[in-house]
């Protein structure tokens, strides 16, 4: 019986968002386009995030190449460094770490924000004042994290890398140059290409999550909390799940 | 005094001896819960109603039904001489910049001072003024509820009785036919909510428009409405000035008038 209502009730979320999304399709291309907000958008989830998605793929790159050593060491494979960090980085590592890290920031905030703005019938007041609430707060939202995280994704691969020359430089000598073209010569466009794609469907994800859930929010003050959190949770997973679903259609295109 | 250019989108002309709001035969229900039922209303130009009832007994639902946020069950809407069922989107702003909402919650865009909280529906409309005027329009209506000096605050820095000053308004900045008013004194104290009430009153004589007023305070549907509508399981029972409805002979209507 529980279990039975559990299914039905990811049944029926699951029908919501596919009907929000539909709702957002059909809404983004027709005027009036909400350019300036879309812009202000850009900069707050992009700009905005910078410093956090930068630091944590600093540390990542660091770390990284410092838990790699010992075990290169013991294989004799020590120069590999650079190579093997720099493909685990630009093809999972960064756009999953990133990707989920932005979930964390953005999407919770874009949660919460509706879902207040919901309920203090600030969307309502948007619609008084002719504006259609879903172009210019969910629609410019979405697009502003579907553009902005691969391009935070390259910025942190590029400071992940930086981190971890400087990991292969703390026990050995590496020079600034030799390190990137290691990294930059392991690398392939099947590497590099169906990761920045995938950065694209991580953005839409946060964005679409965050949107449906700030949007769809109801019960008050506990509410808003709650929106904040399961628009974290669910793109998460979301995120993973998409991420498994890349790896195995370019995987099958070889 | 800055008068706004012309709506670009051509609307009907109204009639200055027309009804301004009609509500016929209107019906709302959520689920097996039939919260408007055959209600029916008529707003007259300058005229100010108060429609008194029980909390959940629908008034808020009526109008947001004559603003167009829900869509009705049945009935007829004509606001200004335009059935609102028959608007499509754009034709439903350019209706919307001649109603003023005032929102229980006052609605107030947190992430904006209350300059951009007031240029905003002028931005939105497609008002065509220039920046000066945007300004002075701005700070007329800050200077009709007496608040000037909170041009460049945030919402959040203002007082309760403040925000509603406030959000009442950018109710005004567009010069509005009619405003509606949901619960406008609702946790505000017996003294602000008195000189909220006069300044609905000031408002009403100054600009000579047309109100409707959802409330269940006794003091503001005494002191704002010329007349009261009580809603009783889903229809306008009554329809009559304060004093009158203090006489009714109807038990149930005369119970929010022995309070």
């Amino acid at each position: 019986m529980g279990n039975n209502s559990t299914f039905s009730l990811f049944l029926e979320e699951t029908g919501r968002i596919t009907v929000f999304f539909a709702r957002f399709m059909s809404h983004w291309f027709r005027p009036r386009y909400e350019f300036a907000e879309f812009l202000r958008q850009c900069y707050i989830v992009g700009y905005r995030s910078l410093p956090l998605v930068g630091l944590t793929g600093f540390i990542m790159g660091l770390v990284l190449t410092m838990q790699l050593r010992p075990s290169m060491v013991d294989y004799g494979v020590e120069s590999q460094i650079p190579a093997i960090v720099g493909i685990a980085i630009v093809r999972e590592i960064g756009p999953i770490l990133t990707a989920l890290i932005f979930a964390g920031k953005i999407g919770s905030s874009i949660g919460a924000e509706l879902g207040s703005m919901k309920v203090t019938e600030q969307i309502d007041a948007m619609e008084v004042s002719g504006t259609n609430p879903f172009k210019y707060l969910v629609v410019t939202r979405v697009m502003a994290t579907t553009f902005m995280l691969p391009v935070l994704v390259i910025m942190s691969d590029f400071i992940s890398l930086y981190g971890s020359y400087l990991g292969v430089n703390i026990k050995g000598i590496t020079s600034f140059n030799l390190f990137w073209n290691q990294v930059f010569d392991n690398l392939v466009f099947s590497d590099v290409f169906p990761a920045f794609i995938k950065t694209f469907l991580f953005g839409f994800t946060v964005g679409i999550i965050g949107c449906f859930k700030g949007y769809h929010s109801n019960k008050g003050t506990e509410g808003v909390g709650s929106s904040a959190n399961s628009s974290v949770v669910v793109s998460s997973v979301l995120i993973f799940i998409i991420d498994l679903l890349v790896v195995q259609v370019t995987d099958l295109i070889g | 005094m800055i008068t706004p250019a012309p709506h670009p989108v051509k609307t009907a002309e109204i009639n200055p001896t027309a009804d301004v709001v009609t509500v016929s035969h209107l019906f709302k229900s959520f689920g097996a819960n039939h919260v408007l039922a055959d209600f029916n209303l008529i707003l007259h130009k300058g005229e100010s109603i108060v429609v008194l009832g029980k909390s959940g007994s629908g008034k808020s639902v009526l109008i947001k039904c004559i603003i167009g946020l829900l869509k009705p069950d049945g009935g007829e809407i004509r606001v200004l001489d335009q059935d609102i069922a028959e608007l499509n989107d754009i034709e439903m702003d350019a209706l919307r910049a001649k109603i003023g909402f005032l929102f229980q919650s006052n609605a107030l865009y947190d992430s904006m001072s209350v300059r951009d909280n007031l240029e905003f529906p002028l931005r939105r409309h497609w008002i065509q003024v220039t920046p000066g005027e945007v300004d002075l329009m701005v700070m007329e209506a800050l200077d009709d509820v007496g608040l000037k000096h909170t041009v460049d605050m945030m919402p959040v820095e203002l007082s309760g009785g403040m925000r509603k000053r406030i959000a009442l308004a950018r109710t005004l900045i567009l010069k509005p036919e009619v405003i509606l008013y949901d619960e406008p004194t609702t946790g505000l104290d017996p003294i602000t909510s008195k000189e909220i009430i006069e300044l609905m009153v000031e408002i009403q004589r100054k600009y000579n428009t047309s109100s409707l007023i959802i409330s269940h305070d006794m003091n503001c549907v005494r002191l704002a409405g010329d007349k009261v509508a009580v809603l009783l399981n889903g229809r306008c029972r009554a329809c009559e000035t304060y004093e009158e409805l203090q006489k009714s002979k109807d038990p149930e209507v005369l119970q929010f008038f022995q309070i």
